[in-house]
């Protein structure tokens, strides 16, 4: 074996796996990052798939951080390469004095050999075509011979895979031995031929205290039915269709009527997202809590009702989980690149307001927070999530539900309430907050009926093309949205006061890089304050931050650099103080990127001259 | 319209079993153009529901956009509508309809709304069989834009400016009985006596029930050579029966020849009674009211009275397992699981 600069890394390094889709890998790469997580320790695994079913190459890859880093990082210490498709890319992926394991049951091509890199071959194929005889099995049992292997060569314990075995297959236990003998097929051969474990290896710890594990589209499915959420209309895109499934599973778990065996919910597969933000938009208009699923490609549809909800002011959740565009662009990557089309979607003038989670708790909780807002604001809210938080596993606190709390369903006037009125106005601003008040179907025989419309009307909803009347309705609109300015969430901060010149502003799935980055910078004594955005409008707390500081480093997952133009619209901040950084390659941004994109533009030099 | 109705009402007026006039089901005035189909359809609705003596306040009005869809605004003051965007209004009502099972739900649209920019909505709420009545209000062109051919005009009509459509006409009727449509009727905006029984008989219906009534555009749309306009539509009127709603519990008044009668029981127990004038039509059968509108449409004639009707059909609700109760109305201590079940949650994905 070659040898290895540098110290033995416990508990830190990166291990890829490249599979071909559809052969079972994914159940197997699962395993491996939960038995780590099982050790108490930081995991963070990222699926890198293509937008097909079977026969194409994919990868899992899975990060292990004794410091608690999850976002993704460059470099990998160990593949596992059994797709002969990739090998080539594969081999090359490999750190120097990294580790390629592959299945020797065939020899490996000459041209696949480096001298500064280490072959760990073990012939799995062969292996299981001895042990197996049902083809199918074979395969399955391929991938948990891997990772078995992985086991020996890492120092996983062999308890917890048992453990996992025996959950898995619960009421189907016969399933555990099988599965335990491939795996320790595995440990077998490397321990015999290898000197296990390796210098990257795993030490158990209990750095996770009560943390879970789960992807960010259950926790939104979660979070809406905690949430209330009874109407779910939505139209399968990738990657959003699991938002819709996690409701479904969650509320046919806890939304059945115990006497009837009927749904307190009803989930419609629509013909498009246009339909499927239609049904939303009645439901809404109809006093049930009404959510959408979908994508980029899926907002674009949307658009025109969004504009409705906008001007009609009915409540709409909709939850974007976003993926690279234009276009269809590459719908299995990630990307932070609907932020414009989100925030001022559909013709005319229009602002909605976005939330930005960056972990599947907030996702839950930004869900159910989402809900309020849109019952409050009477606006479509939108839950700006992206595939990296939606589809990938993340380590996260846990959810916490308040049983205190009470759903805040916005000015809504019941028949004694409109008994006590002269005359109702749909449009009218009685509490100077811009949000008027409004009425549900059947709430009473004469009073409180009006027709909910798209186009213009005056102030007790009667339409109308009187431009005053016109403007002011614009106006009051303008109005709500600074009223929502202190309603959605709060920025977090991440020091007391300003401590440099510069600042930084991450969301969403920066957020991992981008602490990361800011730990290591610490180290090169490079100073630069920090705010993670979770909303838009901006309120004033991200104006203050931009206004108190020289340069802003903006980082998002987009090209365009979308969020920065939001803040020159949104606050007339100057562009040339704003300096995006950027990463829209459809990888999650790692933390060497945002160092590399800040250091070029900050040297640590002016530190050390104060030094001098 | 350009005129003024006169606020004042006869103090006679009978009222119905809720004690309503028929004054309490009346819109606001009519923008439309004086002599418009819309109008009297609108007049249908406002007389089929203080017939069946519905509460204004529990019935939801829903449409699209064009010249159609204003009508909402002209009828059942005491409702509330929804106004919404070009095609969409069968989304929009589903979502409605989930959200609260307990309103009756009336959907208008035209020609443009359905046939073009809708068609895909419209075909897909037709397969979930929402309960709703939906009445397209067919006068093959686009009025509020100034008399283009529709879809549903029919090849060779002529329009005012003289130009002949060459298209082929879209027949909204027979692709609903295609499509498993279970309530279909059609009938003509001039003809009322007709009208407000298949209204009402909609509106008992449990599922999707939909009318595609001729209504022509006296303005755009009623000039010689033009298969949607009154004259050629009153001479080529054929009608699959004479119909009469009767609500549950009441006897039947009109006597009919024997032989020729047919009643249709309605899931709450009301019946329509059909004077079959086709005796080879069977409203029950798909194939038989496919064949039946088929051969008129042959014969250059516009069928109508009621065409299909499943009367046993089950709508959105049922398929879907949804609970009785109205969605919309669920208590917090329903829909949400509580803290403890999160425990477990969590537990779970540890």
């Amino acid at each position: 074996m070659a040898g290895r600069t540098g110290n033995s890394k416990v508990n830190d390094f990166v291990v890829r796996f490249a599979n071909v889709n559809g052969t079972g890998s994914a159940s197997a790469n699962f395993l491996f990052t939960k038995s780590i997580f099982r050790m108490g320790i930081p995991v963070t695994p990222k699926n890198i798939f293509p937008s097909n079913i079977q026969g194409l190459p994919t990868w899992y890859e899975v990060r292990v951080s004794e410091k608690g880093y999850l976002g993704r990082r460059e470099g990998i210490d160990l593949v596992v390469a059994v797709n002969p498709q990739s090998m080539k890319g594969d081999v090359a992926s490999v750190m120097p004095g990294g580790y390629f394991l592959y299945d020797s049951s065939k020899m490996l091509h000459a041209e696949y050999i480096r001298s500064d890199i280490n072959y760990i071959g073990i012939p799995l194929m062969e292996m299981c075509n001895k042990e197996f005889t049902d083809p199918r099995q074979r395969q399955l049992f391929k991938n948990i011979v891997y990772v078995g292997a992985l086991a020996a060569l890492l120092d996983i314990e062999l308890g917890v895979f048992e453990q996992l075995f025996k959950e898995q297959f619960a009421g189907k236990e016969k399933l555990v031995a099988p599965n335990m003998k491939a795996l320790n097929m595995g440990v077998d051969y490397v321990k015999a031929n290898f000197k296990c474990p390796l210098d990257i290896r795993l030490e158990r710890r209990d750095l996770l205290k009560d943390a879970i594990l789960v992807d960010g589209n259950s926790a939104c499915g979660l979070g809406a039915v905690y949430a209330g959420a009874t109407v779910v209309a939505w139209y399968p895109i990738t990657p959003s269709t699991s938002v819709a499934e996690a409701f479904d599973n969650y509320a046919s778990e806890f939304r059945i009527d115990k006497e009837t065996g009927k749904k307190n919910y009803a989930i419609v597969q629509a013909e498009d997202e246009l339909a499927a933000m239609g049904m939303v938009i009645g439901a809404g208009w109809n006093g049930a809590r009404s959510f959408t699923a979908t994508s980029g490609p899926g907002v674009s549809l949307m658009n025109e009702f969004l504009g409705l909800a906008y001007f009609a002011e009915i409540p709409a959740v909709l939850i974007d989980v976003q993926r690279t565009g234009p276009s269809t662009g590459m719908p299995t990557r990630t990307q932070q690149s609907d932020i414009m089309e989100a925030a001022y979607a559909s013709h005319g003038d229009t602002k909605h307001v976005l939330l930005f989670p960056s972990t599947p708790k907030e996702c839950f909780d930004m869900t159910a927070d989402a809900f309020d807002l849109a019952e409050e604001l009477q606006t479509p809210i939108m839950l700006m999530t992206d595939l990296d938080l939606g589809m990938n596993d993340h380590v996260s606190p846990p959810f916490e539900w308040d049983d205190k709390r009470v759903y805040k369903r916005g000015k809504v006037l019941n028949a004694e309430e409109l008994d006590k009125i002269e005359r109702f106005g749909r449009y009218l601003d009685k509490d100077g907050d811009g949000i008027p008040y409004r009425t549900l179907p059947g709430t009473h025989p004469t009073k409180g009926a009006f027709v909910t419309r798209g186009t213009s009307r005056d102030e007790y909803a009667v339409y109308t093309e009187d431009g005053d009347a016109y403007a002011r309705n614009m106006d009051r609109l303008i109005k709500k949205w600074h009223t929502a300015k202190d309603m959605v969430p709060a920025p977090q901060i991440y020091q007391k006061k300003n401590e440099s010149s510069s600042g930084i502003i991450f969301f969403g799935t920066s957020t991992y890089a981008a602490e990361e980055a800011m730990d290591i910078l610490k180290e090169k004594k490079v100073s630069v304050d920090a705010l993670r955005l979770k909303s838009f409008p901006f309120n004033k707390t991200v104006e203050a931050f931009i206004n108190s500081h020289d340069r802003i480093f903006v980082v998002e997952q987009n090209r365009d650099a979308q969020l920065r133009s939001l803040m020159m619209i949104e606050l007339g901040t100057d562009a040339n103080k704003l300096i995006p950084v950027l990463n829209y390659n459809g990888m999650p941004i790692t933390a060497d990127n945002i160092i590399k994109q800040v250091l070029g533009v900050l040297s640590p030099a002016p530190q050390l001259k104060k030094v001098s | 319209m350009s005129y003024i109705r006169p606020k004042f009402r006869h103090p006679g007026l009978p009222k119905n079993e809720l004690g309503y006039t028929i004054d309490h089901y009346e819109g606001s005035l009519s923008t439309l153009c004086a002599g418009c189909g819309h109008d009297s359809i609108s007049a249908g609705i406002v007389q089929a529901c203080y017939e069946l003596n519905i509460e204004p306040h529990k019935v939801a009005k829903l449409s699209g956009i064009g010249c159609s869809s204003k009508t909402p605004a002209y009828f059942l003051v005491n409702s509330h509508g929804f106004n919404s965007v070009h095609g969409r209004m069968p989304s929009v009502a589903t979502g409605a309809n989930l959200a609260n099972r307990d309103l009756m739900y009336f959907g208008v649209s035209g020609d443009g709304d359905s046939a073009s920019i809708g068609m895909g909505q419209f075909v897909h709420v037709i397969r979930r069989n929402l309960k709703m009545v939906y009445i397209v209000m067919n006068n093959g062109c686009y009025g509020l834009t100034k008399g283009q051919d529709s879809a549903t005009a029919d090849e060779g009509s002529k329009n005012k400016a003289g130009s002949v459509n060459h298209f082929g006409a879209i027949d909204l009727s027979s692709l609903a009985i295609e499509l498993g449509a279970t309530f279909v009727a059609q009938s003509f905006s001039g003809d009322k006596t007709q009208l407000v029984p298949l209204i009402k008989a909609a509106m008992k219906h449990n599922g999707f029930a939909f009318i595609n009534v001729i209504s022509p555009c006296v303005t755009f749309n009623n000039n010689v050579g033009s298969t949607k306009s009154y004259d050629y539509v009153r001479e080529h009127v054929e009608a699959t029966s004479t119909v009469d709603f009767v609500p549950e519990m009441k006897t039947i008044t009109t006597s009919y020849e024997e032989g020729t009668v047919k009643g249709v029981k309605m899931h709450d127990g009301s019946v329509i009674q059909l004077h079959k004038l086709a005796p080879e039509w069977d409203p029950q059968d798909r194939l038989s009211a496919i064949n039946a509108v088929q051969h008129a449409k042959a014969k250059g004639e516009i069928l109508t009275g009621l065409l299909y009707i499943n009367e046993e059909s089950k709508n959105l609700h049922d398929l879907m397992g949804s609970t009785n109760i109205p969605l919309n109305t669920l208590p917090e201590s329903v829909l949400c699981p509580g803290s403890e079940k999160l425990k477990d949650v969590n537990a779970g994905l540890r």
